[in-house]
């Protein structure tokens, strides 16, 4: 067990650096001079030269990504062309707004996904699974963009019962917090509980045709008893390895969310960057949400690790 | 003397058409049997019909402006009203379906194609070759799509071709890893056994017997792939990135009309309900194509 955890745990950290290398070297050749972009286009040839020398740009493409990760270890990500601030300074503005409404949503949408699940692998055929399953499959299909817009034009536009933009920590002030977020969240959680309810239908499917059910039944033991004891047990198992494809689907989710209510996060910041071409900025937010994305598989493998024993024995 | 000497094997070409005629007529019943399917497969093919007679059906030029005025309501002379620079909304509308298709389609079938191929010489070589595809897989699984198509299109720049491309990139470890995971499975399988012990070459076993006996999982992510990529294609076009204006896709018109959401709200409201059709008859359709391929998955998720 020890060793599969070391194993997992030396597997991402080699991902990461490959993940950080490969966006190095393919941000690296875009083209874009650093030098104009971040001391203005009124550097004179002589300036130029010695800023070329100091940034270390003559030498070969290695030995600059080495000197990038140090100075990433370093807490140095570089200077962003377009705000003129170090890109630690605006991703840490930013990052932890997405994280928030990520986590939230994520705990928002795996008690309802597996309830539901639960409802329509229980009551399979029934009108109850005929609709939820119907709902799940069709709010799967329509992109969150879609939504948030429908929901904006509804809740903000046509009702004004909502505000239609912004972003406030509840412990800032609870009351607007609500308002503002009860959009995103619900657009950010619909697909999640969708993917959620069609993942535990199947799961408890299956775990309801195993022969240990069939003897339960056999045995004459009341119907709730086994669903509780025996289906639910073997059934929520794989849902777990469910949170981490989840939390990374957030990640891609907020971009447009943020989008749509202009909540300032890093769905927004990236957007930005790419479109004034920010070389620093896009690698950093490439990297930071790769970064996050291993941690959530991690985080994963060592959740099942601990509800499946027989993991480990591989 | 006898030119085919074991009638009970080979057959002739006019069976193996009707044998597969029984087999295309078994695999629709399947897949029309629940209603929703059908209803799937009529949307796609009306979506796809607009597509193919986009020019015919468009009442004007997409990227015309006329000088009837702009965010016009809905007449009869522009069905679905005007934009924000008078362009008939109606018409690039029509043309935005051919987009769309367009893009979801091609990217789909070049990551199928480059996906299979990879996962089929991962599978067949083994060894290092493995190692180093699987690892790709795994450094490109780590980052997340919509960061990947990010990058890409900082890189090339957005337009049609390109946003085909970067969502075939994107779209390539999934189909590479489940083509790997099939084959190997093909190949463990004792009529390959038997295909090896008659002496047959590798290179014939595979594409004989490992290929289309591994495909079926294949077609099946693919047809639910196309609509991710449609979605994703709308979405990077959505927030301004993807396809170019004035090319008229769902997502930049979409893009384009949501200053005007409180003036003129079906402007933005009815590509988005396009959009969402579009996407709800494809997973359809690729939930009846999977009921059909894959018996055991019947009805389940």
């Amino acid at each position: 067990m020890g060793k599969y955890i070391l194993k997992r745990l030396l597997q991402m950290i080699v991902v990461m650096f490959l993940v950080s290398f490969l966006t190095y070297v393919l941000i690296g050749i875009m083209p874009r001079d650093p030098i104009y972009s971040l001391y203005g286009s009124d550097v004179t040839p002589a300036e130029y030269e010695v800023i070329y020398h100091r940034m270390g740009l003559d030498k070969p493409v290695i030995v600059r990504y080495f000197n990038w990760l140090v100075n990433f270890f370093k807490g140095d990500l570089g200077t962003s062309y377009a705000y003129h601030m170090p890109v630690m300074e605006i991703i840490g503005q930013k990052i932890g707004v997405t994280l928030y409404l990520s986590i939230v949503s994520t705990l928002i949408s795996f008690p309802l996904g597996m309830l539901f699940g639960i409802i329509t692998a229980v009551k399979r055929g029934k009108w109850q699974d005929t609709t939820l399953t119907l709902v799940a499959n069709i709010s799967a299909s329509i992109p969150g963009f879609v939504i948030a817009i429908a929901l904006l034009f509804l809740f903000c536009i046509n009702w004004k019962i909502l505000p239609s933009r912004g972003f406030t920590f509840p412990w800032e002030n609870f009351g607007d917090h609500i308002r503002q977020i009860i959009l995103p969240m619900f657009c950010l959680s619909l697909g999640g509980i969708a993917g959620i309810t069609r993942q535990t239908r199947s799961s408890m499917l299956e775990a309801m045709r195993q022969d240990y059910v069939r003897t339960a039944r056999s045995k004459g033991l009341q119907e709730n008893y086994i669903i509780s004891k025996h289906v639910l047990r073997n059934g929520l198992i794989p849902i777990i390895t469910l949170i981490g494809g989840r939390l990374a689907g957030m990640i891609g989710g907020s971009v447009f969310i943020e989008n749509v209510f202009s909540i300032p996060g890093m769905g927004t910041l990236m957007v930005n960057s790419v479109n004034q071409i920010d070389v620093p900025v896009i690698q950093a937010c490439v990297l930071m949400t790769s970064g996050c994305m291993c941690l959530a598989f991690f985080i994963t493998d060592m959740l099942y690790l601990a509800v499946d024993p027989r993991i480990s024995l591989k | 003397m006898n030119t085919n000497p074991n009638p009970a094997v080979k057959k002739t070409a006019k069976q193996v058409l009707s044998e597969k005629l029984t087999a295309f007529r078994k695999f629709m019943r399947v897949m029309t049997s629940r209603k929703i399917v059908v209803v799937g497969i009529i949307g796609t093919l009306f979506f796809i019909l607009v597509a193919i007679f986009a020019p015919v059906i468009a009442t004007q030029d997409p990227n015309l402006i006329t000088t009837d005025g702009k965010l016009l309501p809905f007449s009869s002379a522009h069905w679905f009203g005007t934009d924000y620079l008078g362009r008939d909304l109606y018409s690039r509308l029509v043309y935005g379906t051919r987009v769309s298709i367009l893009t979801g389609v091609i990217s789909t079938l070049m990551a199928v194609v480059v996906g299979s191929f990879l996962g089929m010489l991962a599978a067949y070589c083994g060894g290092i070759v493995d190692k180093i595809l699987i690892g790709y897989c795994e450094v490109f699984n780590s980052i997340p799509g919509i960061a990947l198509s990010l990058t890409l299109i900082t890189l090339f720049g957005g337009g049609m071709m390109n946003m085909a491309f970067i969502l075939m990139v994107t779209g390539i470890p999934g189909f590479l890893r489940m083509m790997r995971a099939s084959s190997l499975t093909v190949m463990n399988s004792d009529y390959i056994l038997a295909a090896k012990l008659s002496g047959q070459s590798r290179l014939k076993q595979l594409y004989k017997h490992v290929f289309p006996n591994a495909i079926s999982p294949i077609i099946v992510m693919a047809t639910q792939h196309v609509g991710m990529t449609i979605m994703m294609e709308s979405g990077l076009s959505f927030l301004g990135v993807g396809i170019k204006i004035p090319t008229a896709s769902w997502g930049s018109i979409i893009n384009e009309a949501r200053p005007y959401l409180m003036v003129d709200p079906w402007y933005v409201l009815l590509p988005c309900i396009f959009l969402a059709l579009l996407i709800i008859s494809l997973n359809l359709l690729g939930d009846g194509i999977r009921d059909a391929l894959d018996p055991s998955l019947r009805g389940e998720v």
